[in-house]
């Protein structure tokens, strides 16, 4: 069998990158948020980012609780405004890698405007939406992607609106990299991030996430390992698009790289578009 | 460094002053009657060296330039009443986070979209009290374009110093009024700084605040890898709801804008010395009533004019001094009754305070506070 000889800094502990005075965390137990953390510190790590120039910026909720068990510049703001947030973060200080952690309530209800016009504009930013369908922190309301029909507090009868796809709004909105993985596969999802942090220009990634103990329950999904199973059941991995045997997968989702193109981005595009007016001299 | 005298609207001198006070960064979204600044400053940012971004609506536009302020950079946004409403919150995480940054509001006739192009001072109260929970508040209330420039930079200055939001309240008739003024960017040693954090992570405490009540600051970069939140946190930054540091939170932030009244506070006084009628206003209407105070004396009538530059929070001893031999006050205000609720609640005992309002969109003129004191002292 062959070896690898790794060194210590190739091997990633997730405990090297946590805050881990912070210890116990808030997550349920089985709560989906913890592997996509897992899989961002790991990306991170394998991308050799130093922690004094990394910024992670989240919005409310219990995806935007995730900052504070980081160890690096972190800044937890209010709700749906991590995007808007770091825009000024990383105007100011292009130097910074600056990656968003949100919700699907935060970033795709109240933050959604932010979303579609940080696509828009394209500044080198990545963002991590953990979509669990649901508003964890605040008890199990209605997202904006919960599935048609499914329970929650507020949905006592069944959910009458549609879910949305927030890879298709931020394709159409104009992200140059968009990806989707589940929490199944860590080290696919790890990748997948990795790729989208080093990404020049705005990246989003959507987490399939659980949150097990509110929504899992209210739609009797079982425990968490039944949940994940779920999220395996539903995906179609590298955007197969495999329709064949969709009677036996009620909720498809693609996963993958759906975009992955090159477009100036923001901030280089202004200081080029400005650059006259910097060299004048001031009357 | 020579004075360049110019003629210049309000709001070009609020842009010109902010660069000159150093802000290179501002984020806005167009609003009536406040766009000119947002205007000027796309034009004049890059040419030292700054960023300018429109944002998708003003909500964004607070975030971008707290973003922007943790990052370092001297950072402004101006709105008028509709966008100062929706820029509450953010201006709220600003306190509690202790982010320095500079809010404009020229101020607009209200409720709701009301009148974009007529003046008004009905955001006093707003100003505030515009964010939830338990706050202080600074606000500069500049009268003429010549103080625009000179109060902008004073904003920068405390906001920077004290580690808070700044609200720069005028109202539309200034921010479209054109008066010759003279911008002197001051020398970068007379402009109030941001503490910054040194010294080795292990001994820093983002929250912990000597005897001047202001904590120094982690610039990122720097390796002190701090935590930032609008949750009720205790000296390392992470949140807490243990009711003693909760309360020690609370009483530094409350007790810092009191700590340095004497750095904040700023009055003018015409002829308040033996005045027995004391006229108290702020921005376009405090024009009004100087002039009315000359007026008035011509007439015989001992007038004066108290006017509190910063407004929030109030000059309470400046006013107590110039009201020591009132025994009337009138408060004319372009409004339905703000700046008056102040002024009642501070008056000694024996002196009646009175109102002068209109909010109908035009400016308060002379005669019509001439009038008022006249039928005050008859
Ligand atoms: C302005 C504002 N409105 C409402 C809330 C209450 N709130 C906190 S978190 C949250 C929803 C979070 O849902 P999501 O983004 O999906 O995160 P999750 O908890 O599911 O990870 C809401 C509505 C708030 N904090 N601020
Ligand atoms: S409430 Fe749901 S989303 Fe929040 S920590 Fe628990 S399982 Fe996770
Ligand atoms: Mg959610």
């Amino acid at each position: 069998m062959n070896e690898i000889a790794l060194t210590s800094a190739d091997r990633f502990d997730i405990r090297d990158w946590l805050r881990l005075e912070m210890f116990p965390h808030f997550l349920c137990p089985g709560c989906g948020h913890g592997l996509a953390l897992r899989a961002f510190l790991w990306a991170v790590h394998e991308l050799g980012i130093d922690r004094d120039a990394l910024a992670v910026i989240s919005g409310i909720g219990c995806a935007g609780r995730l900052s504070a068990y980081v160890d690096a510049n972190t800044f937890h703001v209010t709700h749906g405004r991590p995007l808007a947030f770091a825009t000024g973060l990383k105007l100011a200080r292009p130097d910074l890698t600056v990656v968003v952690i949100t919700g699907d309530g935060d970033g795709l209800a109240i933050g959604g405007n932010h979303l579609i016009h940080a696509c828009r504009r394209n500044l080198d930013l990545t963002c991590l939406l953990l979509n669990n369908e649901v508003y964890g922190m605040t008890g199990g309301q209605v997202s904006p992607t919960t599935a048609a029909e499914r329970y929650t507090t507020t949905t006592p009868a069944g959910n009458c609106e549609p879910g949305f796809d927030a890879c298709k709004l931020a394709e159409g909105a104009g992200a140059t990299f968009v990806g989707r993985e589940a929490t199944l596969q860590v080290p696919t999802l790890k990748n997948l991030i990795r790729e989208a942090i080093a990404h020049k220009g705005f990246s989003f990634v959507e987490v399939i996430s659980d949150c097990t103990e509110i929504f899992g329950r209210k739609n009797a999904l079982g425990n968490s390992p039944e949940m994940v199973l779920r999220q395996k059941a539903g995906m179609r991995p590298d955007n197969w698009g495999n329709k064949v045997d969709r009677p036996f997968r009620p909720n498809p989702f693609p996963t993958g790289v759906f975009v992955r193109k090159t477009r100036p981005e923001y901030l280089e595009l202004y200081e080029a578009m400005t650059a006259a007016a910097r060299r004048e001299e001031r009357d | 460094m020579t004075a360049h005298l110019r003629n210049l609207q309000g709001n070009a001198a609020c842009a010109l002053g902010a660069i000159a006070a150093g802000c290179r960064f501002y984020a806005g979204y167009p609003i009536t009657p406040s766009s000119e600044i947002a205007e000027w400053m796309a034009a004049e940012l890059p040419r030292v060296g700054g960023i300018f971004v429109q944002m998708e609506d003003e909500i964004a536009s607070m975030a971008a330039v707290i973003g922007a302020s943790l990052g370092g950079m001297k950072a402004m946004t101006a709105t008028s009443g509709p966008g100062f409403s929706l820029k509450q919150e953010n201006l709220g995480y600003a306190v509690m986070a202790e982010v320095p940054c500079v809010i404009v509001d020229v101020m607009r006739g209200g409720p709701s979209t009301g009148m974009p192009t007529r003046p008004s001072q009905a955001d006093v109260m707003q100003a505030r009290w515009g964010t939830h929970g338990d706050h202080p508040s600074l606000v500069l209330a500049p009268h003429s374009v010549a103080e625009i420039y000179s109060e902008t930079i004073r904003a920068f200055g405390l906001a920077e110093r004290l580690r808070t939001p700044v609200v720069l309240l005028y109202d539309e008739t200034l921010g479209h009024l054109i008066e010759t003024i003279a911008t002197e960017p001051p020398p970068p040693e007379a402009l109030l700084e941001r503490k910054w954090a040194e010294g080795p992570r292990r001994e820093y405490r983002p929250y912990a605040a000597g005897e001047d009540l202001v904590p120094a600051m982690a610039r990122p970069g720097d390796g002190h890898r701090a935590h930032t939140t609008g949750l009720t946190h205790d000296e390392t930054g992470f949140p807490t709801q243990d009711p003693e540091r909760v309360a020690r939170l609370l009483d530094r932030l409350l007790g810092k804008l009191e700590h340095h009244r004497a750095l904040i506070e700023k009055v003018d006084r015409v002829e308040t010395e033996d005045a027995e009628l004391l006229i108290v206003a702020i921005g376009i209407a405090a024009r009004a009533a100087k002039a009315a105070v000359g007026a008035l004396r011509r007439q015989g009538v001992k007038a004066g004019l108290f006017r509190p530059v910063t407004l929030w929070p109030f000059p309470e001893e400046g006013f107590r001094s110039a009201v020591a031999t009132a025994k009337t006050v009138l408060v004319p205000e372009m409004n339905a009754g703000q700046l008056v609720l102040e002024i009642e609640r501070l008056a000694p005992a024996g002196v009646t305070v009175h109102r002068l309002g209109r909010y109908d969109g035009e400016p308060i003129a002379p005669e019509e506070i001439v009038a008022a004191a006249r039928e005050l002292v008859r």
